[in-house]
């Protein structure tokens, strides 16, 4: 895939990891038509964890969504290090992914009946990495969110918490460029839900991580670095979290 | 990729064994029907060949009609001992020539009774159709002209009627005819179309024709001609002869039949081979049936599956790969199956060949057939389902509960 670089690759494109400039996203057409976003603006760096907050409907839901390059804006560009996601096929869209993001569901999303290190392993599957290379780095991110000992469990067999340790793993043992959480503590109590913020900050901090994170619980938004607030499809506000850890 | 892939299909398959299992039952029960009634089939016919050959292929049947089979028609004019002598007398390549009627006869002895087919000859009947007298002598002339009350029996008869006794020298009851054993049959087995040739009572021609029949009719002609004689010019001689003595026109058509063994076995194996085809062809459509039953099991598996290929497109999988996942899933299920299938149709044709008494023959081409029928199946049925999974919207397919 050739990466496809803006007009303003010299300015400011080329610095921002992600870059929204006036996306819009509209679902349906005409009289039915609802605007989940309505022209949004943001910037996020490497090594940047972002949190983006917001009531139902808010749209950042839509936002996260076009951040994962599921989906594209009706209007506006976003740029993923460079790359105009707009512009990419669905298949472009998907190797974009495979090889620079990670996903963390609310709902953990692990193959049922299958071990958690088989788990670990699918997204390197796809990236075609030998089998030895996938036994070794899936070990490895299983021992980075701290289940080392857990690789032959199955998720029914691992408590919420620990099922979300696993696609923790999942996501990043190929290494992403951005790991996009979408309400990873949703499903957890307050205790299990600290460990997984924890483990998000120590991955932001020790690996450089790029996290991005939609929560609607403050607690969990207190983590982050950044906190954005989405309303009506807008950004309310954006400011940098002094007290993160 | 593909080795990861079927590597991933068999995982798939590992988490749900029984529902695997159940889902290419159809596949199993098809190839395994298919297998069975070809290898079968082919046993048989080849069954009727080697006895055929062992027969002879120098033997003619010459019987009234225009046609040998269920289509001969009554009112033929039957033939004469002396149409049997004459072609003893005047075809030079004739070996053997054996006038046979027969009729199916309750034979007693004591208070044992079996139904047995009763034929009337004399000892050239042993030279056609290769049977020896293992026990006891064959008819006498004197006893063949007087129409004397003796019998050769067969082993099934033997055995029927006497179990261990003593044979030789006792006396059976024929309808009225109260007849000695003067001779015992060697065994020989079942014949073509899977009759005791050993369940048969032998009684002069005459005997015969004046104590059952009550007429002087002869119902077929058997001959045999000598080694290295040509069956046609024969068969064309006799034809000709026959032609004389029942007095046709040269406008009529003949009112008999000559027919060779050759012509025989090409009938004999035509019907087997018909069957088989046949009875393959109803077998092959429950692999189609198996095939929509691969076809249901995977979309039901589709949907049960939606978050899985979210989780999988979400994590940069191609539509490409996933519908390769699920084809594969379904090629690997229908080829388990075909496998399954191609190694009970194996056991099960053993059993069956020993049961019928078939041989068995191995039949790698209908094997190999088969097997790659039931992967196609998986192709065919599978991809519609796998497309239906590689189209799937991720944002969707996350988003289903």
């Amino acid at each position: 895939m050739k990466p496809r670089v803006t007009q303003e690759t010299n300015s400011e494109s080329g610095r921002h990891l992600i870059q929204f400039r006036g996306v819009t996203k509209v679902y349906g057409e005409g009289q039915a038509a609802m605007e989940a976003l309505r022209g949004i603006d943001l910037q996020i760096d490497e090594g940047e964890f972002l949190a983006i907050m917001g009531p139902s409907g808010s749209g950042k839901s839509t936002c996260m969504n076009i951040l994962g390059c599921l989906d594209t804006p009706t209007a506006g560009t976003y740029t993923f290090r460079g790359i105009e996601v707009g512009l990419l096929t669905r298949r472009q869209r998907a190797l974009l992914r495979r090889h620079y993001q990670g996903f963390v569901f609310q709902g953990y999303n692990l193959l049922n009946r299958t071990s958690a290190l088989e788990n670990v392993e699918l997204p390197l599957i796809y990236r075609r990495a030998s089998a030895h290379e996938r036994r070794q780095r899936s070990l490895q991110a299983l021992e980075t969110v701290g289940l080392k000992g857990w690789e032959s469990h199955t998720p029914g067999e691992l408590s919420g918490g620990q099922q979300q340790r696993v696609a923790i793993a999942r996501a990043i043992v190929t290494e992403p460029a951005v790991l996009l959480a979408d309400e990873p503590t949703g499903n957890l109590d307050t205790t299990r839900s600290r460990e997984i913020m924890d483990l998000l900050s120590k991955l932001n901090r020790d690996q450089g991580i790029t996290v991005i994170m939609i929560t609607h619980e403050p607690d969990m938004a207190a983590y982050a670095k950044r906190i954005v607030h989405f309303l009506d499809g807008l950004v309310a506000s954006d400011e940098q979290n002094g007290r993160a850890q | 990729m593909l080795w990861n892939t079927i590597l991933l299909s068999l995982r798939e398959i590992k988490r749900n064994v029984m529902r695997s299992f159940l889902t290419i039952l159809g596949i199993v029960i098809g190839v395994g029907a298919v297998i069975t009634m070809v290898t079968i089939g082919g046993g048989a016919t080849q069954q009727v060949k080697q006895q055929i050959a062992s027969m002879g292929s120098n033997l003619l049947m010459v019987s009234p009609g225009k046609r040998l089979g269920p289509g001969q028609s009554s009112g033929n004019v039957p033939f004469k001992q002396a149409d049997a002598e004459a072609i003893a007398k005047y075809i030079s390549s004739v070996r053997a020539v054996a006038p046979v009627s027969s009729q199916s006869i309750k034979a007693i002895f004591g208070n044992q009774n079996w139904s047995t087919q009763v034929t009337g000859s004399d000892n050239q009947y042993f030279t056609v159709t290769n049977r020896s007298i293992g026990a006891g002598r064959s008819f006498s002339e004197s006893e063949l002209r007087a129409g004397a009350a003796v019998c050769i029996v067969g082993e099934t008869v033997r055995k029927k009627l006497f179990g261990g006794q003593e044979t030789l020298g006792e006396k059976i009851r024929l309808q009225k005819l109260s007849c000695e054993i003067i001779g015992i049959l060697d065994g020989k087995g079942q014949n073509t179309m899977g009759m005791d040739q050993d369940d048969i009572v032998v009684i002069p021609l005459s005997t015969y024709q004046r104590r059952v029949a009550g007429n002087q009719d002869v119902a077929l002609i058997q001959v045999s001609i000598q080694q290295g004689a040509s069956t046609e010019k024969a068969q064309r001689d006799i034809g000709q002869l026959m032609r004389e003595r029942r007095h046709l026109s040269p406008s009529d058509d003949d009112n008999f039949n000559v027919m060779d063994m050759k012509e025989i076995a090409k009938m004999l194996t035509g019907t087997t081979q018909l069957l088989t085809t046949l009875l393959s062809a109803v077998a092959a459509v429950s692999l189609l049936v198996g095939g929509i039953g691969i076809m249901n099991i995977m979309l039901v598996s589709v949907t049960e599956r939606t978050r899985e290929i979210g989780v999988r497109l979400a994590i940069g999988a191609l539509e490409r790969e996933v519908l390769m996942q699920f084809l594969v899933e379904a090629v690997v299920l229908s080829s388990f199956g075909g496998l399954i299938g191609i190694v009970l149709a194996l056991a099960g044709s053993l059993w069956l060949a020993g049961f019928l008494r078939v041989p068995f023959i191995f039949n790698a081409g209908i094997v190999i057939v088969a097997f790659l029928f039931s992967a196609a199946v998986g192709v065919i049925f599978g991809y519609f389902p796998a497309l239906k999974a590689a189209r799937l919207d991720p944002i969707e397919a996350l988003r289903y509960e």
